[in-house]
């Protein structure tokens, strides 16, 4: 089994959550109580970011998660710029 | 992934034993995040744990860690911080780990008040040997061995620790993961022995036979049941029970035990 393939990354321009799915058992925790029901179970229970423009990046999915299977990282776009610039006046 | 916490892991255990949905990996983030936002480094810190499914924790955690008969973690863990105090020493147990079997060395870890930090992962059941009731059942609720409801009273563990003498004694739940954070960072910056009690889940064996089968109707349920302290102390006799204060109750300084082992020791030479 390619254990690669089973982590999914769903992303837009502000938020990327990352789903282990090798890790995660699917215990429905994460789907419940967030607040802004970003997280939706697909077909085989594991959570699935369908309205990831919604997220507030509060990550108690991830901080309640018993697996350590769901990862929030807020996309730091003005950084990521800063570090560019920074690179070209090397 | 995460790599703030998961540099701690050891990778290759993983996915880990517990069940869906059980606080014992909530509260071993919690664990990590605290350490991690402390800079600690991973051969600084001793892990003890004696037997049952939180006893897991030490397996998965790549500090100094010791797995250790039942009850008795903080026995091995008070002769690795005597050994060498300039560990950081941490037991994780379980209720029935630290409440029953290791009743009576929870009581004197406490009464010497040892620079160790004790994680009490109270899930109420005893899980990995099939649902028994523990000290810490509340009174009503149903185990295994208990099946027309738990007659006996339950420890309330935090004014034991707090009257046995520990430095700092906190309780939280992992519904409240910020909080059990924030506690548990204490309690590892504090000098003397320091509980922390979180209220976790055991959807399997609590849950199923109490009507709460699935992890999310357990964590409600915690939800529930748990009340900050200030609005606790309001509450009458009657709005008290079947609930739990959380908060801090004791955080105090007072004179450690390696510290004046060490003081005896320099005096008498």
């Amino acid at each position: 089994m390619d254990k690669k393939n089973n982590i999914k990354v769903y992303k837009n321009e502000k938020t990327t959550i990352t789903v282990n799915e090798n890790w995660c058992k699917s215990c429905g925790i994460c789907i419940h109580f967030c607040p802004k029901k970003v997280l939706v179970s697909n077909e085989k229970g594991f959570p699935e970011a369908k309205n990831i423009d919604d997220c507030i990046h509060c990550n108690l999915c991830e901080l309640r998660c018993p697996d350590f299977a769901i990862n929030v990282k807020k996309n730091e776009i003005a950084v990521e710029h800063s570090v560019n610039q920074k690179g070209l006046e090397d | 992934m995460n790599n703030s916490i998961t540099q701690y892991f050891r990778k290759e255990m993983f996915p880990h034993i517990w069940c869906p949905g059980c606080g014992i990996g909530i509260i071993l983030g919690a664990i990590l995040r605290a350490i991690h936002s402390l800079g600690w480094e991973k051969d600084d810190i001793a892990m003890v744990s004696g037997i049952g499914c939180s006893s897991r924790i030490t397996g998965y955690v790549d500090f100094n860690t010791m797995n250790t008969t039942h009850g008795r973690a903080l026995p091995f863990a008070t002769g690795i911080k005597m050994a060498n105090p300039s560990l950081k020493v941490i037991t994780v147990m379980g209720d029935g780990d630290c409440a029953a079997i290791g009743g009576n060395h929870f009581i004197h870890s406490a009464r010497r008040n040892i620079d160790i930090t004790a994680i009490i992962i109270n899930n109420m059941i005893y899980g990995m040997t099939g649902g028994q009731y523990s000290p810490l059942t509340p009174t009503g609720k149903f185990g295994s061995t208990a099946p027309y409801g738990n007659i006996d009273q339950t420890f309330d563990l935090a004014a034991l620790a707090a009257s046995a003498g520990a430095s700092y004694v906190s309780r939280s739940t992992i519904f409240d993961v910020n909080q059990a954070t924030r506690f548990i960072k204490k309690a590892l910056l504090k000098k003397g022995f320091s509980v922390v009690e979180i209220i976790s889940d055991c959807p399997i064996s609590f849950g199923r036979i109490n009507q709460l089968r699935t992890p999310v109707q357990m964590l409600e349920w915690i939800k529930n049941i748990t009340v900050p302290k200030k609005v606790w102390d309001k509450l009458s006799e009657e709005e008290k029970e079947g609930k739990f204060p959380t908060g801090e109750f004791l955080d105090i300084d007072i004179p450690e035990y390696t510290e004046r082992y060490q003081e005896t020791c320099n005096r008498i030479q």
